[in-house]
């Protein structure tokens, strides 16, 4: 089957009720999706289809054929990461960085649909993305960073 | 590069063929042995340059003849950031930039044994001896130089990896490490620069590797790939205990592309994909023996049953129990490993506290010589004290032995929930006596099971009886952050909390009347000054808790505001601790600990609990196994005390320990409920 991931098109045969995360780590190569449950609980595995983050671990591959995947692996843009990147560096949101890649994605999903977030509405947007080492509140702090920063930048787009 | 270091040891190679067998440079060891030896150079004027390398080498650090810096420790990184502290410590000393410092660590080919990471022992041990070995590395450098001018050392100057003479002239680490080709032992001689003399120490370095984690191109023990790598799984037992009788793994065999191993009780399968694998391990057909377990419901009697019960002082006037349950450490990146075999020597990638802890359990498993067997850690998605043993690492490399091919083992979240071990359950005795005066006349306190840390009272108490008797656990018990000090924190600040309460004294200032260490007195003033405990005023739903303690060389109080719903749900809404572990060494990175500490303190605190029953683990999911999401999580402050004249303690662990105790006083100042029993949900709901 065919797959579209961060732009690019790949071809994979497979099971198409076999996980999408296990095809993207282990066919794929492309590993910044994380294992932490198998039941969509945790958010580490999460991922972009359509835009929308979705639990890789329980998503069978064959449901995103067609569709635009995204992995944190092609969020940045060449070497200028993308302002939720840069936003969890700065607030130092992170510890053992295992949730990272899950919780930026999630982020990035939640500031398209909401680009200004209110505190409580960062809280209810990630509950589904456990962090064991507890940077929450950090995580929070670089949400709403990251929204400044998209909300200044959609104003004044920086030249190419 | 070199070979490895027990290459190294067992071909007697000498100081000087080290040297050289890294490219030359400079090269300092640490020993924590005797110093037998000056130093190894050209010409050996300083000495005879064939001294043998030291049996205990504690770390050791390389200035690579293009300038490279490298400094090699067997610590381990899991988020406690000691990759970027550590690192803080050599560019402080080689008066460098961060960026310029590379660390190899837990590697047991390239970095000296070490007995593991835990306990908070790296930054008061490990980060001295990066300090030595920096210094003494940098003087090299400056008399060097100095020679070369013809000046005096106390002219020279660092700037970013350069030496400044005193008219301007400039050489580079590399330039000098590559014509001075120097070696040398050194030990603990306390030549560290002092904390109020630091210049990149104390200050709010970024996380190191911070870049990767958000790129998502970091590998964690589990990302990491190998050609022609299988996929394994496990055969488990269904409960505790259970022995093997019989199997028939033909069907199973019969998959092509699929090889099952069996070795005793040992059975699983290596496969193509992971889907193949979990597929393949169901169609093995197992008969088990089992036998009893006890089960949660009968756990505080069995352990009341086989512990002491508490004494009886003539001054005694109160009394109470405690108890804590069992809880898992869930890693958010579970047990994962790979292995592969070649040419009858072994390495494997795991996340592990130990890497030499599990060459050993690989080296006994295999009737292998450690030399044999190489482990190498990479940065862990996480281990909390639970990451201290190497079954998944023995397990990949006997699937890996019987498929003849690299295989990875990623433990389920399931088997991370029930094969690994848990933070032990315990009961707590306390009996105390109270004078007219409202001081501590008596202490007697005995915990049973759970463990002896953090037993240590910070209370004037005129006759202490302080025990642990230990008793043995129904389900695997092992390390966790933080250790004991948990539990008996919460028997002994929930047992002030009642003896001030009966003495109808303030919470805070039957404290401060009792307590003999003024560090504790330091910080606990600091918390209430913050969170203006005085003005704080309980209500029917919501109340104001506070505790104190001490362990590891860390000092902690906390305070925390508890909302309390008409449906008996309890929330923290703000949370107050003040933290003294001597002098900061990354201020930004500190607060992160602690405030993570006090996280994961929240979830033992108000829910987190192993349910068990007849050897099989009841809530083995995050489904059905609590942790702290964002809602659980309060406002936090953070007051950190900067003691630059007290060596820096460990701070991963001991700021967990007063968040359990503080929620219970909190809750009991609102509703005279005193719940005696973490989790502490649980117990308030059962209370009605």
């Amino acid at each position: 089957m065919d797959l579209a991931i961060n732009g690019v098109r790949k071809r994979v045969d497979t099971d198409p009720e076999r996980p999408l995360l296990w095809v993207l780590r282990n066919e794929l190569d492309l590993i910044g999706a994380k294992f932490g449950c198998g039941e969509g609980q945790c958010g580490a595995c999460t991922v972009l289809i359509d835009g929308v983050a979705q639990r890789s671990c329980i998503t069978p591959v064959g449901a995103a054929v067609g569709k635009q995947i995204t992995t944190i692996e092609g969020l940045a843009d060449g070497d200028r990461v993308h302002p939720v990147q840069s936003a969890f560096i700065e607030c130092d949101a992170m510890q053992c960085g295992y949730c990272t890649a899950g919780m930026i994605l999630s982020t990035v999903a939640l500031l398209r649909q909401n680009g200004s977030p209110s505190e409580a509405e960062i809280k209810q947007g990630l509950e589904g993305n456990v962090c064991r080492c507890g940077t929450y509140n950090r995580i929070v702090d670089a949400v709403q960073r990251a929204a400044k920063t998209m909300t200044s930048e959609a104003k004044e787009p920086r030249h190419a | 590069m070199l070979e490895t270091l027990d290459a190294v040891k067992e071909t007697a190679i000498k100081r000087r063929d080290f040297l050289r067998s890294v490219g030359g440079g400079v090269l300092v060891l640490f020993t924590l042995g005797e110093v037998d030896a000056q130093e190894s150079g050209r010409g050996g004027h300083r000495g005879s340059g064939n001294e043998q390398l030291p049996e205990d080498l504690a770390a050791w650090l390389h200035i690579g003849p293009d300038g490279a810096i490298t400094a090699f420790t067997g610590k381990v990184e899991v988020g406690q950031n000691i990759r970027t502290s550590l690192t803080q410590a050599v560019a402080d000393e080689l008066r460098c930039t961060p960026g310029m410092v590379k660390l190899i660590m837990g590697d047991t080919a390239l970095t000296p044994w070490d007995m593991g990471t835990f306990g908070s022992r790296t930054t008061p041990t490990m980060a001295p001896i990066l300090r030595e070995m920096a210094g003494t590395a940098r003087e090299a450098l400056a008399e060097s130089a100095a020679q070369r001018w013809g000046v005096k050392r106390d002219e020279i100057s660092f700037d970013k990896g350069c030496l400044i003479g005193p008219s301007g002239k400039k050489l580079t680490f590399g330039e000098l490490a590559s014509k001075l080709d120097w070696a040398k032992t050194i030990g603990q001689k306390d030549s560290a620069t002092p904390a109020d003399k630091w210049i990149i120490g104390g200050t709010s370095v970024p996380k190191v590797g911070a870049r990767e984690i958000v790129t998502g191109r970091h590998r964690y023990p589990s990302d990491q790939k190998l050609p022609g790598m299988l996929y394994g799984r496990v055969l488990r037992p269904p409960s505790f205990g259970a022995k093997l009788t019989s199997v028939d793994t033909s069907a199973a065999a019969a998959v092509p592309g699929v090889t099952v191993v069996h070795d005793g009780d040992f059975v699983g399968v290596a496969a193509a994909n992971e889907q193949l694998a979990n597929k393949t391990i169901e169609l093995i057909q197992a008969k088990w023996q089992e036998t009893p377990q006890i089960s949660a419901k009968d756990l505080f009697a069995y352990i009341k049953k086989n512990g002491e019960q508490s004494g009886s002082a003539p001054e005694t006037q109160h009394k109470s129990t405690y108890t804590v349950a069992y809880i898992a450490h869930t890693p958010l990146e579970p047990r994962a490993a790979v292995a592969t075999w070649s040419g009858g020597k072994l390495t494997v990638w795991t996340g592990t506290q130990r890497p030499f802890g599990v060459r050993e359990e690989l080296a006994q498993a295999f009737n292998l010589s450690q030399a044999d067997v190489h482990v190498l850690m990479p940065d862990t998605g996480s281990a909390y004290g639970g990451k201290h043993s190497g079954e998944c690492a023995v397990e990949a490399a006997r699937l890996a032995k019987g498929a003849g091919e690299p295989v990875k083992l990623i433990w389920t979240r399931e088997e991370e929930f029930t094969w690994a071990y848990f933070r032990p359950a315990g009961v707590i005795e306390v009996a105390s006596g109270v004078d007219r005066d409202g001081r501590l006349t008596s202490w007697d306190f005995r915990n049973n099971m759970s463990g002896p840390a953090g037993l240590e009272s910070p209370y004037t108490a005129g006759n202490e009886f302080i025990h642990f008797y230990p008793v043995d656990s129904p389900l695997r018990e092992g390390s966790y952050r933080g250790l004991a000090s948990t539990a008996n924190h919460f028997a002994r600040e929930s047992h002030i909390d009642e003896l001030a309460a009966a003495a109808g004294t303030d919470p805070l200032a039957f404290r401060l009347k009792n307590l003999k260490n003024d560090r504790v007195r330091a910080v606990l003033e600091a918390a209430a000054e913050r969170f203006d405990w005085p003005k704080r005023k309980a209500s029917s739903n919501r109340g104001f808790g506070l505790a104190c303690g001490m362990d590891k060389g860390g000092f902690v109080a906390c305070c925390a505001e508890v909302s309390i719903t008409p449906d008996r749900n309890l929330r923290v809404e703000h949370v107050v601790e003040a933290w003294d572990s001597g002098a900061i060494v990354n201020p930004e990175h500190l607060k992160n600990q602690v405030e993570g500490a006090i996280v994961m303190g929240l979830g033992g605190a108000l829910f987190e609990a192993i349910d068990f029953a007849d050897g099989r683990i009841l809530n083995d999911r995050f489904s059905k196994y609590r942790v702290p999401r964002f809602s659980d999580v309060p406002k936090i402050d953070v007051v950190l005390i900067d003691r630059k004249d007290v060596p820096s303690a460990g701070a991963g662990e001991i700021p967990l320990v007063g968040i359990a105790p503080a929620i219970a006083n909190a809750v009991y100042s609102a509703t005279k409920i005193r719940i005696r029993s973490m989790p502490i949900l649980p117990a308030f709901q059962a209370s009605a």
